[in-house]
C-alpha cells in the first residue's frame, strides 16, 4: 500500500482537485475525465482555496481503524468555495458545528502503517474563527 | 539587501497549566510557577506532530509574502522531534507547500537552535545567488519524561522565516559560539531525553548565548542600548532575563518577545516565535537581537533591521492572537496526546 | 423469454461458527434444488453474489470452489462470480435473470454466500464498498456516510431519531416470525432510542449486523419451469443503476439516483405503478436506507418517508408490508448473500409459503444496494 499512498501525496497534502475548463465544474477528488463532459472534457489540476461550508457531518463512536485513537472524531460533508464537495475529518468541537458553518483547509496527520511504517498526512478542516 | 520576506507561526491550540502538572508529581505549584516563570504549555493534538506544524506556519508564510511556491529554493526544517529519524520532514513541508520538485532540502538537529541555523543557511545561499528565497523553520514537538522538570515547560510549536531580498527586516549579521558541551542530549532509540541538572545553566546556556551576542555587538560594533528589542532562547522565563542583564540589556527590550510564560519552551520554535512576536508590532528602521542556543551546544546570533516594508506586511493572525486561542486539557488528556501511554 | 423462480433455498444467517463459507453455500444450494425438485444435472449455469471472499475467507475463484462443491464439476456447466459490494446478490440475480431471459439458458443458478466470521475486522472490509481511498481514509466509514445522509434528511424533512428506531423495532417484530432470522427477539423504541451512538445520529440499533449466511434462488425459462412446478413466481422485471461510488460526488445525498433511475425502468418493463406492489425486502443496512428506499421508489413522495413508518403502512399488516423477512437489521446482513436473501422472501410470500409472516400479496419487489448507493437492483415479482 505504499505506492498507493505515495501518489496521492500532492492530492491529498496540497488539496490539488480537477476543473474541467469545457462546463466549468470543479471536482474533488481529481479525476481524469469530466463525468459530465467526458470527451469534450478538458480536465486540467487545480489547486482549492482550501475554505468551504460544512453540508452534513457525523461524530464517529466507531472508528476507523487509524482514527480509533481520535474518537469520537467528526466526519464532515463539505462544499469548498469552489463547487466541488469532500468528505474530511473535521476537527472541532461536535456541539459548535451547525450547517453551513464555514471552515478552512489544515494539514494534519491521519495515521500511520503500524509503529514502523510511513506516517500518513492529509488535509482536515477546522472552523473559521 | 537580504533578510526576512515573510514569516508565520503556528501554536497547538491545546494547554496544560503547570498546576495540573504539579497535582499529578506531588510538587508545589506556586514553587514551580516562581522558579520557571511558566505558567502553562502548549500541547499538540493527538493528529499534530513536527511536520503538520512545520507545514501549518510555512502555509502562513508564503500567505503573507503572496510569491509563488515554485520560487523557493531551498527548505530547511529544524527540529530535535522530526516524525522520522530517517526520512526528511522538509520533503513533507515542501510537497504541502506546493514547491515543486527543484529545491534545496535537508532536515537540521542542533537542539533548540535548529532552526536559527536553518535561516544561517539561507542568508548565505541567497547571498552567494543560489536561491531566491530560501524556507527555514524551527518546529517541535518536544518530549519530556513524565515527572521529569522539563515536562513543566516540554511544548510544541513552530515558526517559518522566509529568507530573500526586499525583506521586511534586513540580517544585519549573524554570529554564531559553539562548543562540545553535553548539557542535554537523547541517545538513538531512547523516547526522552537526559539533561544535566544545574550544569545546563552556567556552562551551557548563559556561556554560549552571551559568548554569541557579544561576538555579534564586537564584529557590527553596536552595544545593547542600539536594539529596541532582544529575543533570547527562553527554556523558562528566568534564563533570558537573566542573560540579558549579563549582557546589559534592559528587561523591556526582553518582554515583547518573551513568550515562554504562555505556551512553554517550544524548543527550535522557542526565539523564533519569540522573534514573531516582535515583528508583530516592530516598526521601520527599530533593531532587533535574536539569539538562539541549542544544547551540545552553541548560539546563534543576529541583528535585524525593520525596514519600510514591513508596513504593508499582513501580520494577522499576531503571535498573541494564537496564544490567547486555546484549549485547557487535564493531565490524563495530556499524556494520552502525547502517546505516553502506550496500548 | 419469461423467467420463472422455481425453486429457493437459504441458510440460517447469524455467526456460523461450525460451518465453513463451502458449509454454508452448499446448506442453501441443497435446499434450493431440493425445492425446485431438480437432481442437479438441470443446471446449465451458476451466478454467484459474494463481495469479497479474498478477504473474509482468503480464497478467490469461488465460482470453481461453488461448482466443486455443489457436486457439478463433472457437469462442466459455467459458473460466474459477481461482484459488487453488497449488492452482489442482487446483480448476481440479474445476471441470471439475463441469461435465462435471452433464451441462452434453461435452467439456472442465482446464489449468494459471504462467510465474515472468520475475521476480527468484518466491518472495515464491508466499508470497502465505500471509497476506500477519498472515504474511508478520510475517516469515514459506511456508518459515518448513512449518519451523514441521515442528518441531512432529518434537517431537511424533519426525519426523527425516532423514526429510525420505528424502522428498527418493525423489523425486529417481524423477523420473531422468521425461524432463519439472526435476531429472534423484539425490542422496544426505548432500548433503539437507548442504544449507544454508532455514528450520530445513527445508533446500535439503526444498524444492520453483518453475519454470515447463503441464499439461492433457481431460475428457469416459463416452457420449462412448468415441468418442475405448480407455483412458479415470475420475475416481471430485474433492472441494476450505478451512481457515483462515492457520497461527496452526488447530487443529492438524501436520494439515491441509482435506486430512483432502477425502479422506474423496472416498474415501466413490469407495467406496473408503485402502488401495484403488495409486498417489499429493502436494503436497510442502516434504519435511514429503508425511509429513503420508501421515497426512492415512489411509495411516498420525498422528504416524507417517515411518515409510512410512522402510520404503520409499512408493518406487516400494513398497506404496503416492507421487509416481512426482518430486513438487513434483524435478519442479518451477509453481505454478498442479502440480494438473493431478498429474492428468497419475496418469492415465498407470493407463494403462500412464508409461514407466520404470511402477507397477501400478489406484486413483490426486492431493492439491493450497494454501499452508500453506487450500484442498485430492483427485481419485480408475480405469482
Ligand atoms: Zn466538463
Amino acid at each position: 500500500m505504499l505506492p498507493k499512498f505515495w501518489r496521492k501525496i500532492r492530492f491529498r497534502y496540497g488539496l490539488i482537485g480537477s476543473y474541467c475548463e469545457n462546463c466549468g465544474n470543479y471536482y474533488y477528488p481529481p479525476r481524469n475525465l469530466c463525468p459530465r463532459c467526458r470527451r469534450k472534457g478538458k480536465v486540467k489540476e487545480v489547486q482549492f482555496s482550501g475554505y468551504g461550508r460544512v453540508l452534513s457531518w457525523s461524530v464517529v463512536h466507531d472508528a476507523v481503524e487509524n482514527f480509533w485513537i481520535s474518537k469520537p472524531y467528526v466526519v464532515a460533508l463539505i462544499e469548498l468555495d469552489e463547487g466541488a464537495r469532500i468528505i474530511a475529518p473535521l476537527d472541532c468541537n461536535p456541539r459548535e458545528i451547525e450547517e453551513g458553518m464555514r471552515v478552512r483547509a489544515v494539514f494534519r496527520k491521519f495515521g500511520e502503517d503500524g509503529e514502523e511504517g510511513i506516517i500518513h498526512y492529509g488535509t482536515k478542516f477546522v472552523p473559521i474563527g | 539587501m537580504v533578510g526576512i520576506v515573510s514569516y508565520g507561526t503556528y501554536i497547538p491550540r491545546y494547554r496544560i497549566v503547570v498546576d495540573e502538572i504539579a497535582r499529578i508529581w506531588g510538587e508545589d505549584a506556586e514553587v514551580v510557577k516562581r522558579g520557571l516563570g511558566v505558567e502553562q504549555k502548549s500541547v499538540p493534538g493527538l493528529d499534530e506532530d513536527t511536520a503538520t506544524i512545520a507545514v501549518e506556519c510555512a502555509r502562513e508564510a508564503l500567505r503573507r509574502a503572496k510569491i509563488d511556491p515554485k520560487k523557493i529554493g531551498a527548505v530547511f526544517v529544524g527540529s530535535e522531534s522530526h516524525p522520522y529519524v530517517v526520512k526528511p520532514t522538509g520533503t513533507v513541508v515542501a510537497e504541502a507547500l506546493g514547491v515543486g520538485n527543484e529545491y534545496f532540502c535537508a532536515d537540521l538537529e542542533f537542539a533548540c537552535k535548529a532552526g536559527t541555523a536553518g535561516i544561517q543557511i539561507c542568508y548565505a545561499m541567497v547571498k552567494a545567488g543560489m536561491i531566491d528565497y530560501g524556507v527555514a523553520i524551527g518546529a517541535d514537538t518536544s518530549q519530556s519524561r513524565p515527572g521529569d522538570a522539563l515536562e513543566f515547560t516540554a511544548s510544541a510549536g513552530g515558526a517559518c522565516f522566509i529568507i530573500g531580498r526586499n525583506c521586511i527586516a534586513e540580517i544585519e549579521g549573524t554570529f554564531s559560539f559553539t562548543s562540545d558541551t553535553p548539557d542535554f542530549w537523547r541517545r538513538e532509540g531512547q523516547p526522552y531525553p537526559s539533561h544535566g541538572g544545574r550544569f545546563t545553566g552556567q556552562p551551557a546556556y548563559f556561556r554560549h548565548i552571551f559568548m554569541a551576542t557579544k561576538g555579534l555587538l564586537e564584529k557590527l560594533g553596536l552595544k545593547p542600548s542600539d536594539f529596541n528589542y532582544v529575543v533570547f532562547h527562553q527554556p523558562n522565563a528566568k534564563f533570558p532575563m537573566r542573560v540579558a542583564k549579563m549582557l546589559g540589556f534592559g528587561k523591556e527590550q526582553v518582554r515583547t518577545g518573551l513568550v515562554v510564560p504562555y505556551i512553554g519552551n517550544t524548543y527550535s520554535g522557542s526565539s523564533l516565535i519569540g522573534l514573531a512576536s516582535v515583528l508583530d508590532v516592530a516598526k521601520p528602521g527599530e533593531r532587533i537581537l535574536v539569539t538562539s542556543y541549542g544544547s551540545g551546544a552553541g548560539s546563534d546570533s543576529f541583528s535585524f533591521v525593520v525596514t519600510d516594508k514591513i508596513e504593508e506586511f499582513e501580520r494577522n493572525p499576531t503571535v498573541l492572537d494564537k496564544i490567547r486561542e486555546c484549549e485547557f486539557i487535564d493531565y490524563g488528556t495530556y499524556v494520552k496526546f502525547m502517546r505516553k501511554i502506550r496500548r | 423469454m419469461r423467467v420463472a423462480v422455481i425453486g429457493v433455498g437459504c441458510s440460517k444467517f447469524g455467526e456460523l461458527w461450525e460451518m465453513g463459507f463451502r458449509d454454508i453455500m452448499i446448506s442453501a444450494g441443497v435446499e434450493a434444488l431440493e425445492d425446485a425438485n431438480l437432481e442437479g444435472k438441470e443446471i446449465e449455469a451458476i451466478y454467484v453474489g459474494n463481495m469479497s471472499a479474498g478477504r473474509y475467507v482468503g480464497q478467490e475463484h469461488i465460482a470453481s470452489l461453488i461448482a466443486d462443491y455443489s457436486g457439478l464439476a463433472d457437469l462442466h456447466i459455467p459458473c460466474v462470480r459477481v461482484e459488487a459490494g453488497d449488492a452482489s446478490g442482487g446483480v448476481a440475480l440479474r445476471q441470471a435473470y439475463m441469461a435465462v431471459a435471452s433464451g441462452m439458458h434453461d435452467v439456472v443458478i442465482a446464489a449468494g454466500a459471504e462467510k465474515v466470521t472468520d475475521v476480527p475486522n468484518a466491518v472495515e472490509i464491508l466499508s470497502s464498498c465505500a471509497d476506500v481511498e477519498w472515504e474511508v481514509f478520510n475517516g469515514a466509514n459506511l456508518p459515518a456516510l448513512y449518519a451523514m445522509i441521515a442528518r441531512m434528511h432529518m434537517r431537511r424533512y424533519g426525519t426523527k431519531e425516532e423514526d429510525l428506531a420505528m424502522v428498527s423495532v418493525k423489523n425486529h417484530k417481524n423477523a420473531t416470525l422468521n425461524p432463519k432470522a439472526m435476531f429472534r427477539r423484539e425490542i422496544d423504541l426505548e432500548t433503539a432510542l437507548n442504544s449507544p451512538y454508532v455514528a450520530e445520529p445513527l445508533r446500535l440499533f439503526d444498524c444492520s449486523p453483518i453475519c454470515d449466511g447463503a441464499s439461492v434462488v433457481i431460475l428457469a425459462s416459463e416452457d420449462v419451469a412448468r415441468k418442475y412446478t405448480d407455483t412458479p413466481i415470475y420475475i416481471e422485471a430485474c433492472t441494476q443503476a450505478s451512481d457515483y461510488l462515492a457520497l461527496q460526488s452526488r447530487r443529492d445525498i438524501t436520494t439515491m439516483d441509482s435506486v430512483v433511475q432502477a425502479s422506474r425502468k423496472a416498474y415501466k418493463i413490469a407495467g406496473i405503478d408503485p402502488k401495484d406492489v403488495d409486498v417489499v425486502e429493502v436494503h436497510d443496512s442502516f434504519t435511514i436506507a429503508e425511509i429513503i428506499a420508501y421515497e426512492d421508489l415512489g411509495f411516498v413522495e420525498k422528504g416524507r418517508g417517515a411518515e409510512l413508518v410512522r402510520e404503520g403502512v409499512t408493518m406487516l399488516d400494513g398497506e404496503i408490508p416492507v421487509n416481512p423477512s426482518g430486513g438487513l437489521k434483524a435478519f442479518g446482513h451477509a453481505v454478498g448473500a442479502t440480494g438473493i436473501r431478498q429474492a428468497v422472501e419475496i418469492v415465498l410470500q407470493l407463494r403462500g409459503d412464508a409461514g407466520k409472516r404470511q402477507v397477501d400479496a400478489e406484486m413483490g419487489l426486492s431493492l439491493n444496494v450497494g454501499g452508500t448507493g453506487g450500484t442498485a437492483v430492483v427485481t419485480v415479482f408475480s405469482r
